[in-house]
């Protein structure tokens, strides 16, 4: 090991000079719009990114409120809705009560999955912080293409306008499950949503397919070329690892969805047959062109669609990796543990994806590879969570909102992942397999951790990003609101999905089996508004603090040792005034030699050994 | 330890020609996902089997020799050979466009077999690769539209490193596409 470390203090790191001083002053940022809206600025570039996703959240949450009330409530009427969705309520005309229109359901559900899962904890997860964090923590001016970068943004941004368009057709959006399965995607009379609403879902996920690619690629080259001198990947910290792996697995996946999205296209456009065979409809024969399958596009889909939940998650646990770290003054328990972990997660979770599909009569044979390489990839991530726990263990917590936010991420993970070991039994699955269960586990393990990583990230790089903190008597009850909250909302679905009830299910009332569930829905609905309203709470301190939140004083507030926090408190483009800082040691001396902390510059002592080794 | 005493000059890749080689490997990513999925059609379906028409090796030929024509313009940038630089541009940029029209000449005999993209999984996923991957090569004349641009604008032109990493990196792709069209009619052979 220390024979390739000499090898590697011997590169010349980054230092493609001319290149980088080109926009070190800033000529690029001379006027209002080249600053704040077509900047190059990778802190822009994350701002823009993290608000965008933060409207989009509201946006997808709000939905999910809305279809939690015909869920929970469907004998109320909700006509105080029209102003807000027209003709999508319906009105009884005999009892008088408003409904939400069972077309447009779907329509909800299809688009609250799609925004949050690629919008939100995609776009605004890792877009945010891939872009705050690579350059200023591997020490470099900016990307590797700082033009790709905002080109990254501003696809984005097109893929999230066409999808709000498509909100205001007549035929209504997409209503095809986030998943896009044909018939429903691939064949424009299949139902109101397939028309122009599936046209436009796929428009814009080819958007968004190319924002991840420009994204993925500088994220790739910026990490493996850029870093400054002395900053071998072994003194990376854990969310440059994360960061690391996510985009390569979304370069690796996102090409195969982009296939499955041409071939789509080729059935809607061209008259082609690859996902249809003879679709019949309430005994209407929709299309009689034969040969094609549907498994097809869910194979494509899933091969981008599990590496894509691993694309959500990774960049939390890194940022939860980090902040644990700091705030409990401790070294992360196990540091090459962690980066082994994260490319044997990046690795197996591409051997696991018919996982989803144990249920379309594949090969049972074939079905055991999955459950074997599905239990495999627990493995993992189990290592991962006994290294949180231990990192916590005897660490010195300071209790604010990011460090409980991070361990408020480690036990949604634990309680998630536990019920994916039951889902990745075929045996088991075939029982819950499209029920809410399956939807518990992966708002849980998915949704909430996600989310918790993501706020952990937000209130500890506040500072970094805004040069305020947040408040943090509203982050503590934003936390624990939360937390109760999520709980109280998937929780009882894990009982609803052993009962057998199944998801997207406009309405229940015509099937005794689920009769009993009614209170346990309401009670759901309830917990979801309440959760919803807390969220709210966290808009309010994020707008609140960026202008009127604490001022940061001190260079480094939380004493970490990473080289974020060398550069100056809202620093321009650049991000350092003189030279790049050297890096001398790994990211994580904290409690060593009887201090509390060691920054990553300060060289090593004679005879001091680098404490990543 | 010597070698902290010689420090050796170690060049990195430079980065964007780091980037290219990713974008590559996506694309690859992508032309593997749809080749996997042909096979996998192709082994549950009524197949329908036809003659690849003669355009399509034409094509071959010319993509070949414009990744050589290319590469040899590339060079004569390099040596400053500003006249043979701009020929051979001009030159493989004709032979890119006609490797699209070969192509596309190609599929109107196919047309006029009775062959259409609708008739069949086999020409459904025929125009399906041949089609993506002529969108790639339409990528890749744009870049040289830009190359072709920036020499035709000037009446001497200057040698800057800017230009030569643009040039560098315009071949690798057109290399890369050339390739990629020689694993698609391989596979494509290798089925019928
Ligand atoms: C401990 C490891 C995990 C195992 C064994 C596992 C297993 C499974 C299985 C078998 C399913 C399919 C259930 C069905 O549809 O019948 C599933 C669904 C899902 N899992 Fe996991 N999972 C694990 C961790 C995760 C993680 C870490 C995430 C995301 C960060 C995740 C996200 C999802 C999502 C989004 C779905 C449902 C997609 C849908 O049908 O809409 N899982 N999981
Ligand atoms: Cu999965």
């Amino acid at each position: 090991m220390a024979d390739i470390n000499v090898l590697e203090k011997e590169v010349p790191q980054t230092n493609y000079d001319g290149h980088h001083d080109d926009h070190h002053g800033d000529k690029f940022q001379s006027s209002f719009i080249d600053r704040y809206i077509f900047s190059q600025d990778h802190k822009t570039i994350a701002k823009q990114f993290l608000i965008t996703g933060m409207i989009w959240a509201i946006i997808g949450s709000a939905m999910s409120i809305i279809f939690r009330l015909q869920l929970g409530f469907p004998d109320s009427d909700m006509s105080w809705l029209q102003p807000l969705l027209g003709g999508w309520i319906q009105i009884n005309p005999t009892t008088g009560l408003g409904s939400i229109d069972p077309q447009f359901y779907y329509a909800l559900v299809t688009m609250h999955g799609t925004i949050l899962v690629f919008f939100v904890l995609t776009a605004g997860l890792s877009g945010t912080f891939s872009n705050l964090l690579i350059p200023l923590q591997c020490g470099a001016r900016d990307m590797a293409s700082p033009m790709l970068n905002m080109l990254s943004y501003w696809f984005f941004f097109l893929a999230g306008a066409v999808l709000f368009i498509s909100l205001f057709l007549n035929t209504g959006p997409f209503s095809g499950g986030w998943t896009g399965y044909p018939p429903l995607s691939g064949l424009p009379q299949a139902s109101d949503g397939s028309k122009a609403g599936a046209t436009l879902w796929i428009l814009s996920l080819v958007f968004f397919v190319v924002s991840v690619l420009l994204g993925g690629i500088n994220y790739i080259t910026t990490v493996i070329n850029m870093r400054t001198k002395g900053m071998h990947m072994f003194r990376l910290p854990l969310t440059i690892w994360a960061f690391l792996v996510t985009a390569i697995l979304a370069l690796l996946s996102f090409p195969v969805l982009a296939s499955g999205f041409f071939m789509l296209t080729f059935d809607r456009v061209l008259g082609t047959s690859f996902f249809l065979n003879e679709i019949f409809v309430a005994g209407e024969v929709l299309t009689t062109r034969v040969g094609g399958s549907a498994i097809l596009f869910q194979h494509l889909f899933w091969f981008l669609g599990h590496p894509e939940v691993y694309i959500i998650i990774l960049p939390a646990m890194g940022l939860v990796s980090e902040v644990l770290s700091i705030h409990c003054r401790k070294p992360v328990f196990g540091y090459k543990a962690m980066v082994f972990s994260i490319l044997a997660i990046g690795v197996l979770s591409f051997l696991v994806w018919a996982h989803h599909m144990y249920m379309t009569g594949m090969n049972p044979f074939i079905a055991n590879i999955f459950i074997l390489f599905t239990l495999i990839i627990a493995v993992p991530s189990a290592v991962k969570v006994f290294n949180w726990i231990a990192t916590i263990w005897g660490g010195n917590l300071r209790i604010n909102s990011a460090s409980l936010f991070a361990i408020g991420f480690v036990s949604m993970f634990i309680s998630g992942g536990l019920t994916g070991i039951f889902l990745g039994n075929a045996a088991i699955d075939i029982q819950q397999h499209d029920t809410y269960f399956v939807v518990a586990h992966f708002h849980i393990v998915m949704g909430v951790a996600a989310f918790f990583g993501m706020f952990a990230g937000i209130y500890h790089w506040f500072p970094r990003m805004y040069g305020r903190f947040m408040n943090e008597t509203l982050g503590k009850i934003h936390f624990w609101g939360s937390m109760i909250g999520a709980y109280a909302i998937f929780g009882p679905m894990h009982y609803l999905g052993m009962a057998g009830v199944p998801r997207r299910y406009y309405s229940f009332e015509n099937f005794d089996a689920f009769a009993g569930f009614a209170s346990m829905n309401q009670f759901i609905t309830i917990a979801a508004i309440a959760t919803f309203f807390c969220q709210i709470l966290f808009v309010i301190n994020f707008f609140y603090s960026i202008y009127k939140g604490k001022k940061q004083t001190e260079m480094n507030p939380w004493g970490a040792t990473s080289i974020e926090w060398t550069a100056p408190v809202n620093c321009g483009h650049g991000n350092w005034e003189g030279d790049i800082p050297e890096v001398h040691r790994w990211p994580y001396d904290f409690g060593r030699h009887g201090r509390d902390f060691i920054p990553q510059t300060e060289p090593l002592a004679d005879g001091e050994i680098d404490g990543g080794h | 330890m010597e070698m902290v005493a010689s420090p050796k000059k170690i060049q990195r890749i430079h980065p964007k020609k780091f980037a290219l080689w990713m974008a590559m490997l996506s694309m690859i990513m992508l032309f593997s996902a749809l080749t996997s999925a042909y096979i996998v059609q192709k082994a549950s379906s009524d197949w329908l089997q036809f003659p690849l028409p003669q355009q399509f090796f034409y094509s071959t030929a010319v993509i070949l020799s414009c990744s050589i024509v290319l590469h040899v313009a590339y060079k004569a940038f390099v040596d400053k050979n500003y006249q043979l630089y701009k020929l051979l541009l001009s030159l493989g940029f004709g032979l890119a466009v006609s490797f699209v029209a070969l192509q596309y000449s190609g599929w109107l005999i196919l047309n006029e077999m009775g062959v259409f993209v609708y008739t069949n999984q086999s020409s459904s996923f025929f125009v399906l690769l041949v089609g993506v991957h002529a969108l790639h090569v339409l990528g890749g004349i744009a870049a040289l539209l830009i190359s072709w641009i920036f020499a035709m604008r000037k009446n001497t032109m200057e040698w800057s490193q800017k230009g030569q990493l643009r040039l560098e990196l315009t071949c690798t792709y057109w290399h890369f596409v050339d390739v990629l069209w020689l694993y698609l009619l391989g596979f494509l052979w290798l089925q019928q």
